[in-house]
């Protein structure tokens, strides 16, 4: 990592300053770093509201906040974590950041539309929080907005509603950017199956974008519609069903889980290989999996509602296809040790990141199970289990994904090296700390704590201290972990263009990549992911 | 865990079946993955391993490892729904209460205007619940029963149960229902036939006299979510024997006393945000004007005056 790199050459971080030049940049990579900063500040606003609740959660009764506030702090909690940080996450940023750059061409297909979509990312994520503060109510629905409790609690129902199309809106014209960038700016020579598997992944997750998100449009009007009109869609005063708006919530909400995780898998995907210095293990039963994950995710939203008064050959029939959706997940998790087996790996801190997602993929996967289950799911509904499950999903799947992605991409994009021992000490406290935070919630979740509960019984009592304690520990491994990172954009090392001998098209240009990424578009001739002349050798 | 192996009724076994199973099965190979793992970082790491092989498939493996996950999650999925079918297959003499969930505690009605706070039920004798909801979603949750239904307005939920032990067990309320959600809670009791009997005989009829048009009024309009009528501080001030006190409040930023009267109830009513009682904040609660009509005004002012706020 000590070759020196030429500075002189201009990069897209350079080649043109001030605010303005990243405010009305139509360069794909200036728009990805720009949703990267949107979205690290929205996440640590809201880790930190994490925080406070389970400070909040370390001792029975009122500690250091009122049961409104509580509430309030969860909603805010879910609701930017969802609709800003992790629906957009990954997809935004590194796919904005390398889609391109992988298959080898200038930018997306609609620069002008990219630099669009942010803006209406901006103003969608600016009406989520108006949402939560107009009339002067305190936000306490939930991110989930279920009728009748959001609809008494006053209008801003329909604001949040608006925030979440606005948002879903962004999600759609990336989404469509990309399918269309896909299919349109392979370089030549780049045939479908050789193209790397994060492209493809951004993919699969583009068509969800594209197919999911009109349903909360749909929605929205519906609700206005009784609002304005006083048609009985949802409010049960004027003869509407409430359950109807969960299963418009979550025909839209539960692919959008899987518009979070499937890039992250993608940027796993990408690690394994590079670190091992060793082809893809499976290239095509990961292709079709991520397929497979997208097109069977439409038709398992059901399992949110196995309790609200389904007839029973629905419930049992929405259990079925959960577990379908299972395979495509544990398929890929075997082709990825399979990449590993054999190979020469090196631990840096990518790989130690793409490893934990493994296992806490692996971990959130199989309580899902208990969750599809239609038994189980009785007994752990709306317990502190399913917060446990997902936030081993969302946060050791795409959060660490994300981390993932961040320490493998960081010197491309930066042309600078952050300190590898701070890194796997940032991911030490982090990782201990989620464990420490998540895990004792899937054994007070069985023994029947619920969630969204301000105060417990104090039979809870250790779990909940537990849970508080690694709080504290993954809040500072967080810290740790960014600071690192945001130290060494400007101090750290220069990074050569390849520093982990990867061999996808964005190893094979300088660091930081130039402005249009080519001098001259290259032509492939062979499968992404051939080794033919290791490092090691 | 000994809670979770402890099931206090009938449909308890066919849920934990599946729990073992599933748990069993995720613990096999979560162990064997990072067993994997580790062997992997040691016996292929790079400083020992230098020649990276080059292999990047294997049908065989492939087909493995897609079809055996397959059968163990159609397992899961047959344990899943044995275990839960019976949930919906109530049985004919089963006893029937209705459960009554509104924001924040649960009613318990055994019919003949016979309520209780908590549920009492004799065992071994199958009790359905009739889930009925006087405002917004809830959801009754006996862990130790491994039952649980969502309570909906407008809809018939139901859920069955046979208690098989004698105790005290949790109801919590699981599906979120605003400020005082984590304090909806219960217990139940499952006693022996004979005294279960004696406690229904000795259940007080609760007072069922015409309610005062007023309170219904102020009960339609969902005052008490933020009002309690027995002195309890929620987000607006307490409802209890307000008539004729003297109360001290802020105007325009000023710090004054008034009497509740007429004047200042209708006030209260329609200016909510005119004259705010010392300690609460301003801004939360809309004008009624809109909503309530002058002779319903009339009526709650009458309301407090003659019951005086209290049950």
């Amino acid at each position: 990592m000590n070759n020196p790199s030429p500075t002189a050459p201009l990069n897209f971080l350079n080649h043109k300053t001030g605010l303005w030049s990243w405010l009305s940049s139509t360069d794909h990579k200036r728009i990805g770093l720009l949703y990267l900063y949107a979205i690290t500040t929205f996440f640590l606003s809201a880790a930190v509201l994490g925080l406070l609740m389970k400070i909040e959660k370390v001792a029975p009764g009122e500690t250091i906040m009122t049961a409104q506030t509580y509430n309030a702090m969860f909603t805010l909690h879910g609701i930017i974590m969802i609709f800003i940080v992790v629906i957009p996450g990954l997809a935004a940023v590194f796919g904005n950041i390398m889609l391109p750059i992988m298959i080898g061409a200038k930018d997306v297909a609609f620069p002008k539309l990219n630099l669009f979509s942010f803006y209406v990312y901006i103003t969608g994520a600016c009406l989520g929080l108006y949402s939560q503060f107009a009339h002067g109510h305190s936000p306490d629905t939930g991110w989930t907005f279920y009728v009748p409790y959001s609809a008494e609690a006053s209008s801003n129902v329909v604001i949040a509603l608006t925030a979440a199309f606005t948002l879903g809106f962004a999600s759609i014209l990336t989404g469509l950017n990309f399918i269309v960038t896909i299919h349109r700016m392979r370089a030549p020579g780049m045939t479908w199956f050789r193209m790397p598997l994060f492209p493809w992944s951004l993919y699969a997750t583009a068509w969800i974008q594209l197919l999911a998100t009109p349903v909360v449009g749909i929605t929205l009007l519906m609700v206005i519609a009784e609002r304005t009109l006083h048609i009985g869609f949802f409010d049960p005063a004027l003869g509407g069903d409430p359950v109807l708006y969960q299963h418009l919530f979550w025909i839209y909400s539960h692919p959008a889980v899987y518009v979070m995780i499937l890039p992250a898998m993608g940027v796993v995907t990408e690690i394994f290989p590079t670190f091992s210095q060793k082809p893809v293990f499976g290239y095509l039963p990961i292709v079709f999996s991520s397929l497979a994950i997208a097109l069977v995710g439409y038709f398992v939203w059901g399992h949110h509602m196995f309790t609200s008064g389904m007839s029973y050959e629905s419930r049992w029939f929405f259990s079925f296809l959960t577990f379908l959706v299972a395979i495509p997940s544990a398929i890929k998790v075997f082709n990825w040790l399979s990449t590993m087996y054999g190979g020469s790996v090196d631990l840096q801190p990518p790989l130690l990141y793409a490893i934990s997602f493994i296992f806490l993929f692996t971990i959130g996967g199989f309580t899902g199970l208990t969750l599809g289950s239609v038994a189980t799911d009785i007994q752990v509904h709306n317990t502190d289990f399913v917060v446990a499950h997902f936030h081993y999903i969302i946060f050791g799947g795409m959060g660490f994904g994300f981390f993932a992605g961040m320490h493998y991409w960081y010197p491309k994009i930066y042309g600078r090296m952050y300190n590898i021992r701070w890194a796997n000490i940032g991911w030490g406290i982090l990782f201990t700390g989620f464990n420490l935070l998540y895990f004792p919630m899937f054994i007070m979740g069985i023994q029947g704590m619920p969630r969204r509960y301000f105060d417990y019984d104090p039979k809870f009592q250790l779990g909940q201290t537990i849970s508080t304690i690694g709080a504290i520990i993954l809040f500072t491994g967080l810290i740790t972990m960014i600071s690192n990172l945001i130290y060494h954009v400007r101090r750290g090392a220069i990074a050569p263009a390849n520093p982990w001998h990867g061999v996808t098209l964005e190893w094979q240009i300088p660091s930081p990549p130039p402005h249009e990424n080519f001098d001259e578009i290259p032509v492939i001739t062979r499968d992404p992911y051939v080794f033919d002349n290791p490092y090691t050798k | 865990m000994t809670t979770m192996f402890s099931g206090a009724s009938n449909l308890a076994e066919g849920v934990d079946r599946a729990f073992i199973f599933i748990f069993a099965t995720a613990f096999i190979f979560l162990i064997g993955i990072v067993a994997l793992i580790i062997y992997i970082l040691i016996h292929f790491s790079r400083k020992k391993n230098k020649s990276p092989q080059q292999f990047s498939g294997n049908t065989k493996l492939e087909i493995i490892w897609t079809v055996v996950p397959l059968i163990l999650v159609l397992i899961m999925f047959y344990y899943g729904w044995v275990g839960f079918s019976p949930m919906r297959k109530v049985p004919a003499d089963a006893m029937q209460i209705k459960a009554i969930g509104k924001m924040w505690e649960w009613n318990f009605d055994y019919g003949n205007g016979k309520i209780s706070k908590d549920l009492v039920v004799p065992l071994n004798r199958n009790v359905k619940m009739n889930l009925y909801s006087a405002d917004v979603n809830h959801s009754l949750f006996i862990p130790a029963f491994r039952v649980k239904e969502d309570v909906i307005p407008g809809y018939n939920n139901y859920l069955w149960f046979r208690p098989i032990s004698k105790g005290t067990f949790d109801i919590f309320c699981t599906e979120y229902c605003g400020l005082a959600h984590s304090g909806m809670t219960a217990k139940v009791i499952v006693v022996d036939s004979l005294e279960f009997n004696k406690w229904l005989a000795d259940l007080k009829v609760a007072a069922s006299g015409p309610e005062h048009p007023g309170l219904a009024i102020i009960k339609a309009n969902a005052c008490l979510t933020c009002h309690s009528l027995d002195g309890t501080k929620i987000i607006g001030p307490s409802l209890k024997g307000i008539y004729g006190t003297k109360r001290t409040v802020v105007t325009n930023n000023t710090e004054r006393e008034v009497v509740a009267d007429d004047e200042y109830i209708k006030r209260s009513i329609l200016d909510p945000n005119a004259d705010v009682v010392k300690g609460f904040n301003k801004g939360l609660m809309q004008s009624y004007k809109e909503t309530l009509k002058a002779e319903d005004i009339d009526k709650i002012v009458d309301y407090f005056k003659t019951a005086g706020g209290q049950k």
